[in-house]
């Protein structure tokens, strides 16, 4: 029998329990705030009615609503039903979001009013949507509405997943979106690592920067629900926008930000950050990407009294690896820090394109198995086959696809992707370390590198730059500058300059559509 | 303009030799940023599969022989050094 201190809605209980009468989660956008008590009780609300249509332990319910009071309480009312949760951008296409609710079948949507139309028109007439309004939810300046979905006909068998949470859709291969499964205990597993991990308090007040339907969310959401502390949700268009960001974090006094640096890079140039009181923020992490040092000083230097942890993990595996960064960056650094060593709550392992473990300090692909790992991919038996590797023991480790090396300590330095290396020449190339080299020009503020397939050299290795100054360099200067920074056989063939490099959903470099560009 | 090489060498070769550089190598570089004393192969510029297409070019347009051991920045890394370096071959 499961308990509720074995949920992720079990820590929103007991904070209720304790202090109902605390702000549980602010919206600065729409102005409103949900106590605890109120909070909980409108998730129980929401649960009842998904359980009266029939929602039960393990079905999936869709949520299609802006960041919002309403689109948290949908999270904790699915999750409170039994059911998992299945968040999608509500910018991207209806198609897309109508695919994904269709793949893993959900039996209902929580999707915000002016969405429903647009979702229905995806749904074919095997299919009837009947709506019925969240109205105790209006208060909260966005209606939603619950939309239950029964399909006619034949239902495919769908995997049953015991203790499922969660379904985050990431960007698959081939072009369709693949869902991670995660359950109670691998996001409780991570939540309560963080919490082991760094002292929070009562009082602290969480940013809640990524969308819902990104990885990052899951600190955002469970951790400040297990302190009883206060969440501030950061929607859409606010959390693109530095010049009222900056200020919005320095007026709601919030204490612990997590963010890809891409958005702190945007912070430090546009947020002006120096015209506000940031001494409340205490702790910063980041993650997502790699954060080019020179952008790190930068932040540094604005804020420089928070501690900052660079947090590492696929959506897969939720957080795997972290490094606590030093109180000061020493002056001549231009490597990026490392990712640090393995979770307490995980395992790590090096190994090379066979599966063998390499030597202490060699180059290979990590290795993660653990409390936090996903269970699989929904609906795709075979990916989610090749995506561990079982050993001896039958432990399943899942692979990454991120090369690194050991060095002193059990830290994990973070050399690149996978399917980022290219042969070029007979030489191995990892395209990160080119961009690495780039981001030490001083008036290079985004750099990107693709290699693209060519008939004539094998590959073409293209760097995409966009300037501080908004000057563009020429070939020359950038050739004889990556000459002294790199191995020959790494200079990029051309260079191209951006006003800014374009960017995915989820504020990451778009590398498909700079594959796509000249 | 350097002073080691003549008029009327540059002319002849060196213009030709930068044009073909610019337009294969270097499409939309400014033609001024590259300088006779630039180095093309020790600053990057131009890579090995580069450097066996401009020699292909030097030996077709001047009519001259290049070794393959003399197929390096000793010899062609500016465009000072290839316009000496066909001279000596001529």
């Amino acid at each position: 029998m499961q308990t509720h201190h074995d949920t992720l809605h079990g820590l929103l209980e007991r904070s209720a329990a304790r202090r109902p009468a605390h702000t549980a989660v602010e919206d600065p956008e729409r102005n409103n705030a949900v106590s605890y008590g109120d909070f909980n009780a409108n998730a129980d609300r929401l649960s009842e009615m998904l359980r009266r249509i029939g929602v039960t332990s393990g079905d999936r319910v869709g949520i299609y609503v802006p960041k919002s009071i309403a689109s948290i309480t949908a999270v904790f009312g699915i999750l409170k039903s039994g059911g998992a949760y299945v968040p999608v951008d509500p910018g991207a296409p209806p198609r897309r979001n109508a695919f994904i609710f269709q793949d893993c079948a959900v039996k209902g949507i929580v999707v915000a009013n002016d969405l429903i139309e647009g979702l229905k028109a995806e749904f074919d007439d095997t299919y009837t949507l009947t709506v019925e309004p969240l109205s105790f939810l209006d208060g909260f300046a966005l209606p939603v509405s619950l939309v239950r979905i029964v399909k006619a006909g034949e239902q495919p068998a769908q995997p049953s997943i015991a203790n499922l949470s969660y379904i985050l859709y990431t960007s698959g291969s081939t072009g369709k979106p693949k869902g991670v499964i995660h359950t109670h205990a691998s996001a409780l597993s991570f939540v309560r690592w963080t919490s082991d991990t760094v002292p929070f308090t009562e009082d602290d007040r969480f940013s809640s920067h990524a969308p819902f339907h990104f990885d990052l969310s899951i600190l955002d959401i469970y951790v400040p629900m297990q302190h009883g502390a206060t969440l501030i949700l950061i929607g859409e268009d606010l959390g693109k926008t530095p010049a009222r960001l900056g200020p919005m974090a320095a007026e709601r006094k919030i204490t612990v930000w997590y963010s890809t640096p891409s958005i702190l890079r945007l912070l430090v140039e546009y947020g002006n950050l120096d015209q506000h009181d940031f001494s409340a923020m205490r702790v910063v992490f980041f993650a997502g990407e790699v954060f080019p040092i020179k952008h790190l000083k930068s932040l540094l230097e604005k804020w420089p009294h928070p501690v900052y942890y660079n947090l590492y993990g696929p959506t897969e595996t939720n957080v795997c690896t972290y490094y606590k960064l030093p109180p000061t960056i020493p002056e001549d650094q231009v490597d990026p820090f490392p990712i640090g060593p393995v979770c307490e709550n995980d395992r790590a392992l090096v190994v090379d394109l066979d599966d063998k473990v390499v030597e202490t300090g060699a180059e290979g692909e990590l290795l993660i198995t653990g409390g936090s790992v996903m269970q699989g991919y929904w609906n795709l038996p075979e990916r989610s086959a090749e995506a561990y590797f079982i050993d001896a023991e039958g432990t399943r480790w899942y692979h990454t696809g991120d090369i690194v090396r050991e060095a002193a300590g059990g830290v994990f330095i973070f050399v690149g992707r996978r399917d980022r290396m290219v042969k070029r020449n007979g030489y191995r190339v990892e395209l990160g370390e080119i961009e690495a080299a780039l981001y030490r020009h001083p008036a290079v503020t985004e750099a990107a590198v693709v290699a693209v397939p060519n008939a004539e050299n094998g590959t073409v290795i293209k760097a995409f730059l966009s300037w501080s100054d908004g000057k563009p360099r020429g070939i020359i200067e950038m050739k004889k500058f990556c000459a002294d920074n790199l191995p020959k056989y790494m200079i990029p063939d051309r260079f191209s300059s951006q006003p800014s490099l374009p960017k995915t959903s989820t504020d990451k470099i778009n590398y498909q559509a700079l594959k796509e560009l000249d | 303009m350097a002073a080691n090489i003549q008029q009327a060498h540059i002319e002849e070769i060196t213009e030709p030799v930068k044009r073909f550089i610019l337009d294969t190598f270097l499409p939309g570089e400014d033609p001024s940023a590259l300088e006779y004393d630039t180095p093309l192969i020790s600053g990057g510029i131009i890579d090995s599969i580069s450097t066996l297409k401009l020699v292909t070019f030097l030996e077709e347009e001047f009519d001259i022989q290049v070794q393959a051991n003399e197929m390096n920045s000793d010899n062609l890394d500016t465009l000072e050094e290839i316009t000496s370096f066909v001279l000596s071959k001529k």
